[in-house]
């Protein structure tokens, strides 16, 4: 249960950084935050106490193993994640030479 | 109809190819890019004469994993509402492409532009055929990335302002998909969408599945920009290139929010008014809200690109409406109008593109007072226009007669009205722009149009004539009735997938 909670405790820190930050990395710290509480999450759920990993190698003991696929998955979306952070993070770098600050009150040349 | 994976690999194989080939010819993104859209447009024109045959479904296992009867690996499951949103994709794309090959002249990086919008249609139609959950969101993201760089491609401040936030706004609805999907395979220990909704149909329904519900439907109404989530739309689609705003609201908001969440419900989950009518009338509430508010907004631009944004989360809510209401009528009356308003604003879009072209500004007022006549490009504004606030002779009259019929079926008399008086002002801020910008111009200079631009103009509009007049010939009954057979098939889908 432990793990949950910290997942949902990482993901409520990246909440909370995205709509009160005014520092556009911050934000993008916010968003990585929340990725990786949604990932850990995307893991625990395949995770099962004392069982082995998915190698076939192992199949005489008479253990469980750990369900593969969230893994799998996870990495998916890792990859996705680190796309979109690189994404991010390079607008950012060009907002701050066009801008010459990170403050998101100061970014604000499109109204209504 | 084996050729179902083409939808997503020829994009891709173009996008890879265009920038290695671009170091020996610069202009090679072009050539790729037409031809590349040019075959998909021809293959999805082809399975609309191929799908009938096939009892109007065909499953592609990738790699043949299958355990009969449940697939193990990724699936394509090509229905009729996949047919409509593959022909509105590479209808529009292939437009765009034809367009922007003399819209690029004035940008850097011509590669990087074709490489992102090739991404971007491989994404779309990756998420139009898919049938599998996993798969939809890696798809989704794809077009997700490439649309965010695609906002920004002109590095100006604004540009990059509005990528920023659309990317912040945007992620934050990926990942609750994402989270949403974490909690289904949880549930039901699968990904396959046929094989979810079958498991979820023997259980009850709890607390969780209105939990994943709800995060499914907050992380898609985000990507479709109903009103309260639509703040970001307006800045991304008024700063990204015309192409791109053209591809972005005539159909990218579509694929990602509306289709990808219509499928869900009704096909995965099984929702339908008997069932979940607090639902529906959520989404018909927010439908209106967005109507009214997004159309006297739209009212007040004084922007060309930013009045047509906000009319299109005034469109998008009119769907979302059809989609409320439910029924057949309403289902189908939201499936032509997604159609009919992707190539109308699409083509909005791309007049804008042109007019910035020409005039160099996009203010209303300015250009009120520009000395260049464009009357090409105002007759096809006007007739654009007409469509899509559901003037007769053209596409867009049917799909809200087809929601009006729908809500007065489901005895929603209020919902009816409203529909119809908010069509005037659908088309009071749209002539509007018509008003200020393309007539009383007696003199001033002429100004030429590129054969590329007349040719994409008139593809766009000959479509929303002819399909129009023409609609209960071929539209009608061979594409829109059975999408919105399809969707009205509920968790019927699933049988039909797994059986096949």
């Amino acid at each position: 249960m432990l793990p949950y909670i910290g997942c949902i405790i990482l993901f409520l820190i990246g909440i909370y950084a995205i709509l009160t930050k005014r520092n556009i990395i911050k934000i993008a710290i916010g968003f990585c935050l929340l990725e990786y509480a949604v990932n850990l999450f995307f893991a625990l759920i395949g995770y099962k106490k004392g069982s082995l990993a998915p190698i076939y190698t192992q199949i005489n003991q008479q253990r469980n193993f750990v369900d593969p696929i969230p893994q799998a998955l996870v990495l998916t979306a890792i990859v996705i994640g680190l796309g979109t952070t690189a994404l991010l993070l390079s607008v950012a770098i060009r907002l701050h030479e066009k801008y010459k600050t990170f403050d998101i009150k100061e970014i604000k040349r499109l109204k209504e | 109809m084996n050729y179902l994976p083409l939808f997503t690999a020829l994009p891709l194989l173009g996008a890879f190819l265009t920038p290695l080939l671009s170091k020996i010819f610069e202009k090679i993104g072009d050539i790729i890019s037409t031809i590349i859209t040019t075959l998909l447009l021809i293959l999805s024109i082809y399975s609309t004469f191929l799908l009938p045959i096939f009892g109007n479904i065909y499953v592609y296992e990738i790699g043949k994993w299958s355990l009969s009867p449940i697939p193990l690996g990724i699936i394509f499951a090509f229905d009729s509402l996949s047919l409509l949103m593959v022909l509105a994709i590479n209808l529009l794309s292939f437009a765009c492409a034809i367009y922007s090959v003399r819209y690029l002249d004035g940008y850097t990086g011509r590669w990087k532009f074709w490489t992102l919008f090739l991404l971007m249609v491989a994404g779309l139609n990756g998420i139009a055929i898919t049938g599998d959950l996993f798969n939809l969101f890696v798809f989704t993201e794809i077009s997700a990335i490439s649309s965010y760089a695609l906002v920004a491609f002109g590095v100006e401040k604004e540009d990059l302002e509005a990528s920023f936030k659309y990317q912040v706004i945007g992620e934050i609805g990926g990942l609750t998909i994402l989270l949403a999907i974490a909690l289904i395979y949880a549930k039901t220990s699968t990904l396959n969408m046929a094989d979810i909704a079958n498991t979820l149909t023997n259980e009850n329904k709890g607390i969780l599945f209105w939990f994943i519900v709800s995060l499914l439907t907050f992380g898609f109404l985000i990507k479709s920009a109903l009103f309260p989530f639509h703040f970001w739309l307006p800045d991304a689609h008024s700063q990204a290139p015309a192409p791109i705003s053209a591809m972005l609201s005539g159909i990218f908001i579509k694929i990602l929010g509306i289709y990808s969440l219509s499928r869900l419900v009704f096909n995965i989950f099984g929702l339908n008014r008997s069932n979940a009518p607090h639902y529906f009338d959520i989404l018909i509430v927010l439908g209106i809200l967005s109507i009214i508010i997004a159309g006297f907004i739209a009212l007040r631009q004084t922007n060309y690109k930013r009045l047509l944004a906000y009319s299109t989360i005034s469109q998008v809510g009119y769907i979302f409406v059809g989609l409320g209401i439910g029924n057949f009528w309403g289902v189908v009356g939201a499936l032509a109008l997604l159609f009919a308003h992707a190539l109308g604003k699409g083509l909005l879009f791309l007049t804008a593109g042109s007019v910035e072209k020409t005039s160099g500004t996009l203010n209303i007022e300015e250009l009120c007072t520009s000395q260049k006549r464009l009357p090409f490009y105002g007759v096809i504004y006007t007739l654009g226009a007409l469509s899509l606030a559901g003037v007769p002779p053209f596409l867009g009259f049917f799909p809200k007669l087809f929601l009006i019929l729908g809500a007065i079926k489901e005895k929603m008399l209020g919902v009816g009205i409203v529909l119809g008086i908010f069509s005037v002002l659908t088309l009071a801020y749209l002539l509007k722009i018509t008003n200020k910008v393309f007539t009383n111009k007696k003199e001033g200079e002429k100004v030429g149009v590129p054969i590329s631009t007349i040719f994409s103009f008139l593809l766009l509009i000959g479509l929303i004539f002819i399909l129009g007049v023409f609609y209960f010939n071929y539209l009608y009954p061979n594409l829109i009735e059975k999408a919105g057979e399809a969707i009205m098939r509920g968790i019927d889908y699933a049988k039909l997938v797994l059986m096949r």
